[in-house]
């Protein structure tokens, strides 16, 4: 029997104990009727040796590729030691540190998380975290509802550079609530949120979200956005990757007085792209707000005989406690990718995070760089970039990406099907993680491509004709 | 010691840097960092030794037994994790193509169809990130329903006193009241208060069953067909699967849309509170409004579905395909474990809860619910302890601490004074249920003899009780924070 222990002998003295002839006994209190019938699409069970083959042979199916894809999901080196301590059993397998006592190693882990993040962002205080960047973007919108008291609307303003997956899921998590997401459009050239075409006259909102790097990779014109978002008495969102923040601008000190809540996905800081998740999302504001921020969050304080400790603090706004009446409805947070992250930015301390993001940036360039040479290929945008662009080609994408399969490279990120006048385009982004090899192998096999459509497309014109 | 007061400036890990020569960034000025973020700056060792340092200052499964009701802390078998991390798995960008995922694909797709014969449900999405996230989009899926059918009027769910907390909360996200159903004192919701309380009002009603009491309810036809006799929908709470896997379906019971708990029943790591997994699994009525994605097969290739394949979907919970990792790793319990393996998980953890709960009734302890059967948890009240000897159940919860046993959950169900809800889980064996009876037993006696000895626990931790109040009152949740006062 996997994983249980009991004898013959157990099991006879157990059910003597309790004074009932066989375990079924147990389950009288079961209405007949209700007892399954068995299940029938459940495999008999394998030895771990056979499962073990199993998985071999489907993760071989998927077996690795090279990988040019971002939007949201970075490729970063991660230290061996990372996911080695991370998968200790003392981490792996406790749960939310509830007894304080018995949980300082996660707690004291926690609040140094709380630290970093607070720092990289340059914001007074963090959580623990949320489920990922996009639930997490929700949560801040909810959570800006909440704290900006002067707002009479629900409006939030929010640039279609944020995300398109993060814009949908927070729809989804706060429609139920009445709140209004009103989309701002981009610049067709710079691929930002020009704060020249923000309304002189708005109307009441409670919110601007401002992405940084944006979804296209553009770095917005975040101080203006900030400074004009607070003049109209709204709150700023910053929805930023926590890697771009070791080499730009900290959201605290975006324009006169900062963001008033920043949120992401904490992914690129040491957790495996792993086909989208677990990832974790953070959330950090300011002081005046901790009040108002949903999950976890640990305080330093003092046991019995004074000596310092951390213990889960501000409950009261938690669903065990508040029940219908609380900040939200999160349990759980992402400990174990929380506990890797921090693990992480130790490892990789503040020079090596920024050579990560300086490199990305580099590489990228240089991806840009090399594919200016390709025919049928351009640049979009001509803004600054962090780690990403956008590249349109002269003819169908999915053929492209199609061809690039073939060959075990993922191109990037189609983004036809969520900006329609993007026709053709793809996201593309080069980290610090891709050699000068892996740039020429995808550009050289662009090439290929290019001439071989262009060659199909010349030998099937005459049969269209 | 924190890791920031091992750190020196300019100490740097040479091994973690890029190959490549330094490389000057070319952003331009305006967007530069101008201060360098307070990230330690330890060498790779002192990293290492710090974070192995505290993970031995936790208790946890591979540690301790760890018998919190209602989480279900069993083991995580290490082969579901080391299979999750195999390179193809973890290489996979969420957005490379079908073609190039059908090993992860042909997992989820298995996962989903064996989900949906275990809840007895007829389709399953496994979107959701957490339970709480699972308890949105079925409740979400019920207003969209309701919506559907241009059925405005009901603006309530129901909610039993026991429930947990995420049931209540869930509702308010979505917009209902929510309405208190009070429970009997066997155990099971008050059907008298259940018939007043539904009406052209009611949206639907979230249940646990068992209950969050340890209970199994044994009038689940009755209040399902009160419910949909009133035109409500039945929302299942899955956190008490581990109870009845392979012996009962909630699709049996009457329910319309369960969330599953997968850190719980199928076992994958509780990680020091998440990552979890909650997929939902429905009725034929919710089917279109599922959240995406989910896997279909189409002659032998597997696909991901998205918005333009599932029109009336629910929507999006996370960026991309949800905690898929975590659902690998369910996937490999549930491949070890198989049909039959399902099955005895729950009638060992049944075994275990009432072997406990007899042994403990005949050592003097009172239960919450005398003459029930426990279900894979039970209740016991220390509400006599706490009157007459002046030791309550939080001093019980942390002298165990010091006895080598993790507290069971305390506190909750709200409902019952001074309650241990206690959660074996079937992987424990007879040893550790006798050791945390005698314990039981050793701290009554010291509750009796030396009453401080409990009443002042732990001893042994690397802290004492901390003090909370503090905590929230004089708030320091970051280190730089703290050093600047």
């Amino acid at each position: 029997m996997p994983f249980i222990p009991h004898t013959e002998d157990d099991v006879r003295d157990m059910l003597a104990a309790i004074g009932v002839k066989d375990i079924e006994a147990l389950f009288d209190e079961i209405p007949k009727e209700l007892r399954s019938k068995g299940l029938t699409e459940v495999p008999t069970g394998l030895s771990e040796m056979a499962v073990q083959r199993l998985m071999a042979e489907r993760a071989a199916q998927d077996s690795r590729s090279l990988c040019f894809a971002g939007g949201g999901a970075y490729e970063h080196h991660i230290p061996s030691a990372v996911w080695e301590i991370t998968t200790r059993g003392e981490f792996y397998s406790a749960y939310t540190p509830y007894q304080a006592e018995a949980s300082q190693g996660t707690l004291q882990l926690l609040y140094e998380y709380q630290t970093m993040m607070a720092s990289l962002t340059g914001m007074d205080v963090s959580n623990a975290s949320l489920y990922d960047g996009a639930s997490a973007l929700a949560e801040a919108i909810l959570m800006a509802v909440r704290a900006n008291r002067k707002a009479k609307s629900k409006r939030i303003l929010i640039p279609r550079t944020v995300h398109p997956s993060y814009r949908k899921v927070a729809q989804t998590i706060t429609k139920g609530q009445g709140i209004i997401l009103e989309e701002l459009d981009y610049d067709v050239t710079g691929g930002h949120l020009d704060p020249a075409s923000l309304p002189k006259d708005p109307g009441d909102f409670v919110a601007l979200v401002i992405p940084q790097p944006n979804f296209f990779g553009v770095l917005e014109e975040v101080d203006a956005l900030t400074d004009w978002a607070h003049e109209h008495k709204a709150l700023v969102i910053g929805v930023t990757n926590p890697v771009s923040l070791a080499v730009l601008t900290p959201p605290g000190e975006w324009g006169e007085i900062g963001a008033d809540i920043v949120c992401g996905d904490g992914q690129p800081l040491g957790i495996p792209l792993s086909s989208g998740g677990p990832y974790f999302g953070f959330m950090c504001c300011r002081q005046d707000y901790v009040r108002q921020m949903p999950g976890r969050i640990i305080g330093r304080t003092t046991d019995l005989d004074g000596k310092p400790g951390f213990s889960l603090t501000l409950q009261a706004r938690e669903q065990h406690i508040r029940r219908s009446k609380a900040t939200s409805n999160i349990c759980t947070n992402q400990g174990l990718l929380v506990t890797a992250a921090t693990i992480h930015m130790a490892l990789m301390g503040p020079a090596g995070i920024e050579q990560a993001a300086a490199n990305s940036h580099a590489n990228t360039m240089e991806l840009l760089d090399k594919l200016n040479g390709v025919p049928g290929i351009k640049k979009l945008f001509d803004r600054p970039l962090f780690h990403e662009a956008v590249v349109q080609f002269d003819r169908p994408v999915n053929e492209v990406t199609q061809a690039l399969t073939a060959q075990g490279i993922v191109g990037g990120i189609m983004l036809e099907d969520d900006y329609p006048e993007l026709k053709n385009c793809l996201l593309v982004c080069a980290t610090e993680t891709k050699t000068e090899a892996d740039l020429i192998t995808f550009v050289d096999k662009l090439q290929q491509i290019s001439t071989q459509l262009q060659a199909t497309k010349s030998s099937a014109e005459p049969k269209i004709a | 010691m924190l890791i920031f007061e091992h750190s020196q400036p300019s100490r740097t890990n040479h091994a973690q840097k890029v190959e490549a020569a330094e490389v000057k960034h070319a952003i331009p000025d305006q967007f530069h960092r101008k201060s360098k973020p307070l990230l330690p700056e330890v060498s790779e060792m002192q990293a290492v030794r710090h974070y192995t340092r505290l993970s031995q200052k936790n208790f946890s499964i591979d540690t301790h037994f760890y018998p919190l009701g209602s989480c279900t802390m069993k083991y995580n078998p290490r082969a579901c994790n080391s299979l999750a991390l195999l390179p193809g798995f973890l290489q996979r960008h969420p957005a490379s193509p079908d073609k190039l995922s059908q090993g992860f694909l042909s997992c989820m797709y298995e996962l989903q169809e064996m989900l949906k014969d275990v809840t007895g449900m007829k389709a399953v999405s496994l979107a959701p990130m957490a339970g709480a996230q699972g308890e949105f989009a079925g409740v979400a899926m019920i207003r969209a329903y309701h919506d559907a059918n241009g059925d405005d009027e009901r603006t309530e769910i129901l909610v039993p006193d026991a429930a947990h907390g995420t049931n209540p909360a869930t509702a308010t996200m979505c917009n209902y009241k929510v309405k208190e159903i009070p429970t009997n004192k066997d155990g099971d919701v008050d059907i008298e208060e259940l018939k007043k309380a539904v009406g052209p009002q009611t949206a639907g009603i979230m249940l646990t069953n068992p209950s969050t009491l340890g209970v199994f309810e044994r009038k689940i036809k009755e209040i399902a067909k009160i419910v949909h006799d009133a035109g409500g929908l039945l929302y299942y709470d899955g956190a008490n699967l581990n109870a009845i896997l392979g012996k009962v379906k909630p699709g049996d019971m009457g329910f319309d849309v369960i969330h599953m708990n997968l850190h719980k029943t199928f076992s994958t790591p509780h990680g020091g509170g998440g990552p979890g997994a909650g997929p939902v699994g429905v009725s034929e009525r919710l089917i279109p409004y599922l959240p995406v994605p989910m896997v279909a097969k189409e002659s032998d290739e597997y696909r991901l579905l998205w918005e333009k394949d599932v029109p009336d979907t629910m929507g999006r919970l996370s960026a991309f395909a949800g905690n898929a990792g975590i659902l690998l790793r369910a996937y490999i319990y549930a491949r070890l474990l198989g049909k039959e393996g399902m099955e005895r998980v729950s009638e060992y953890a049944t075994l275990n809860a009432n072997y406990m709960m007899v042994k403990l009734e005949q050592a003097g302890f009172d239960l919450a619910y005398p003459g029930r059967r426990a279900t894979h948890e039970f209740i016991v009240t220390l509400k006599k302890q706490a009157k007459t000897l002046g030791v309550n159940t939080m001093d019980f919860a942390k002298r165990m601490l010091d006895y080598g046993v993790h507290a069971p959950t305390t506190y909750f169900p709200l409902l019952v004074p001074e309650c241990l809800l206690i959660e074996p889980t079937e992987t424990e064996a007879k040893e550790a249920l006798d050791y945390f009876i005698e314990t039981m037993q050793n701290i009554q006696q010291e509750a009796e003899n030396s009453p401080e000895t409990v009443t002042q626990a732990p001893h042994t931790m690397p802290v004492r009780r901390l003090d909370d109040v503090k905590a929230a009152r004089e708030l320091d949740l970051t280190w730089q924070a703290a050093t600047h006062k």
